[in-house]
């Protein structure tokens, strides 16, 4: 599946201009608000319509402004997933549900009832009102909805913005099963570096109306400066890794990595299973000889593949451990007083306890990593 | 208790034919009711308040001059009239159905105003969301907007079947005042305060009248607090 943009649009004075061609198995499209990801996703599912440009999903041609084609939403068959769950309140949780399917072809109905309800875990609220759901509730059966009219493509506007972080941590493995277990590709709204370095395979950054950078997550994570200003501290190098072992007497979870052994608190995942790690680059500590007499439990090495100047004071350093980046972000005057250069071996330190819920989700799929 | 039922049979057509006059005058008047609101709600178009003061023209008037006017428009002669005469042979001159038509025409402006409110309050996004799922724009309406306004709906529908209860200027310009045929309550009403000894036949309608407007109103009560109960809209 391949989603693939070229649009461009004036609302007032604000101009989205998008040229991108995402095959991902979740594409997020992250910026800072405003930065015109909300507007993109509506034009992709039909809700506003482009001065000009094309937009084409799996080789279907959706919009083609030079052509005059412009299929309108209800014949798009693209699942959205609103901020605001939006569930019809004079329905229940079934009907709701239901929706969809009415105006499916039978022959291109793809997901049973079933299946979705067991995927969200929404099989108790069936027979409720959407006004007696809480907010974690209401966005589970609004994802529901979207995949029971069998969408060829799902598209989720900030899905859990409007949720606290209790909230947010009780939908995020929904929404990874949901990449790992369904075959429909998804584009994911957000402006939250952690909710797409746990999520997405691919970035598309979007910044007051363009496209900033467009590659792997992996890639993107470690462009700091791509990030927006009050989330730049989340951003660090995204790793790939699989529960080796459990260390049950100090509660703990050994993480087996290309960059080296990992300890993290101790994860309610199997051993073997696929482990997203993101390593804020301000929790990364450097030492030029190997540290004794530390608390900190992971120590990498590694060569230094990178000085990039950072937002004031700092530098970061990117370090090549076997071929993993794993980022730091530390001052001038470190840099300066280590004579940290390129090519120079050292030693990245980091504390199993930076590691939280927020930094290590459920991995992709190999094959979908590339 | 005996007396108030104890009617004579022009009495009791007075009560039958009001109560069938504004039936057909609430339900002939809700399709083009609720077409009316959509447009003044959400149409974006030239002539918008033109027709926002027409629809609303029968609050102001006086009521002869709305029955003068249908009288002019529908009657035999009127152009309208004698079109629908020929060629669907509707009559309203001097029938029942005149009397309904002018009673709709009466509460029309009531009915408008209550579910033009309720679709301004309809979130819209409903509506996208609905479209996304693939409903096309006409199931949308008949799946999320219709009950959504469902409440509005039902208070426009009883203010115009209240309305056509007591409608007298318009309907008796229009149409007479025909036993049997146009003599509606306050018509009947009418005519036995115009006649020595008929205060008594005037009080038994005054109060069948005021039976049914209660029974009218606490229905539509009950009715849309059960539809709100059901909505439970947050």
């Amino acid at each position: 599946m391949t989603l693939s943009i070229d649009i461009s649009h004036r609302l007032g004075d604000f101009a989205i201009e998008a040229n991108f061609e995402s095959a991902g198995r979740l594409t997020a499209l992250f910026g800072p608000s405003g930065s015109g990801k909300s507007t993109l996703i509506n034009l992709i599912a039909g809700l506003i319509r482009p001065q000009k440009g094309r937009i084409v999903v799996d080789g279907r041609v959706l919009v083609d402004t030079a052509a005059g084609i412009f299929v309108p939403m209800h014949k798009r068959r693209i699942g959205m997933v609103f901020q605001d769950a939006r569930l019809f309140p004079h329905m229940s949780v079934a009907g709701n549900l239901r929706y969809g399917r009415w105006f499916t072809p039978p022959s291109e109905r793809y997901a049973n009832i079933d299946a979705v309800v067991d995927l969200l875990g929404i099989g108790h609220l069936l027979d409720r009102r959407p006004a007696k759901l809480s907010g974690g509730e209401k966005q589970r059966v609004a994802i529901g909805r979207a995949l029971l009219a069998s969408p060829k493509l799902l598209l989720m506007d900030e899905p859990l913005a409007s949720l606290d972080e209790a909230r947010k941590a009780e939908i995020l493995p929904y929404i990874e099963r949901l990449r790992d277990k369904t075959k429909i590709p998804i584009a994911y709204v957000s402006h939250s570096v952690a909710e797409v370095a746990r999520l997405a395979s691919d970035v598309v950054v979007l910044s007051q109306g363009k496209v900033a950078a467009f590659g792997s997550t992996e890639a993107i994570m470690q462009r700091l400066d791509l990030l927006p200003a009050e989330e730049r501290g989340e951003g660090g190098a995204v790793l790939n890794a699989r529960v080796l072992r459990h260390d049950e007497a100090f509660g703990m979870t050994v993480l087996g990595s290309p960059a080296g052994e990992i300890r993290v608190p101790r994860l309610p995942r199997p051993a073997g299973a696929l482990v997203r790690l993101r390593i804020r680059a301000r929790d990364v500590m450097i030492a030029t000889e190997q540290p004794a007499g530390l608390s900190a439990l992971n120590i990498l090495v590694g060569t230094i593949a990178a000085v990039r100047p950072g937002i004031g004071p700092t530098v970061e350093i990117a370090i090549d451990c076997n071929g993993a980046i794993v980022l730091a972000r530390i001052t001038e005057q470190s840099k300066h007083s280590l004579r940290l250069a390129l090519g120079r071996k050292v030693f990245a330190v980091i504390k199993t306890v930076s590691f939280d819920d927020t930094t290590t989700g459920l991995g992709l799929p190999v094959e979908a990593d590339g | 208790m005996n007396w108030l039922l104890d009617l004579n049979p022009d009495e009791w057509n007075a009560v039958r034919l009001s109560i069938k006059v504004a039936t057909v005058a609430m339900i002939a008047s809700l399709p083009p009711g609720i077409l009316i609101a959509l447009l003044l709600a959400r149409g974006r178009f030239w002539g918008k308040t033109l027709l926002n003061g027409l629809v609303h023209l029968p609050l102001i008037l006086p009521p002869v001059v709305t029955g003068y006017l249908l009288l002019l428009t529908f009657g035999r002669r009127g152009p309208a009239g004698a079109f629908l005469a020929e060629h669907l042979g509707i009559v309203f001159s001097f029938r029942w159905t005149g009397a309904a038509l002018a009673c709709g025409v009466m509460g029309f402006p009531l009915m408008v105003r209550a579910i033009r409110l309720s679709i301004e309050a309809v979130d819209r996004k409903m509506e996208a969301a609905a479209g996304t799922l693939g409903a096309h724009p006409l199931w949308v309406f008949a799946t999320i907007t219709l009950p959504l306004i469902l409440p509005g709906l039902i208070a426009g529908a009883i203010l115009s079947f209240a309305k056509a209860m007591g409608e007298f200027g318009a309907t008796i310009t229009f149409v007479s005042n025909i036993p049997n045929e146009t003599q509606t309550l306050p018509s009947a009403i009418y005519t036995f305060t115009q006649v020595p000894g008929g205060d008594a036949g005037a009080i038994r309608l005054t109060l069948i009248s005021i039976v049914i407007s209660m029974v009218a109103l606490v229905a539509s009560e009950v009715l849309a607090r059960r539809v709100g109960r059901r909505m439970d809209i947050e």
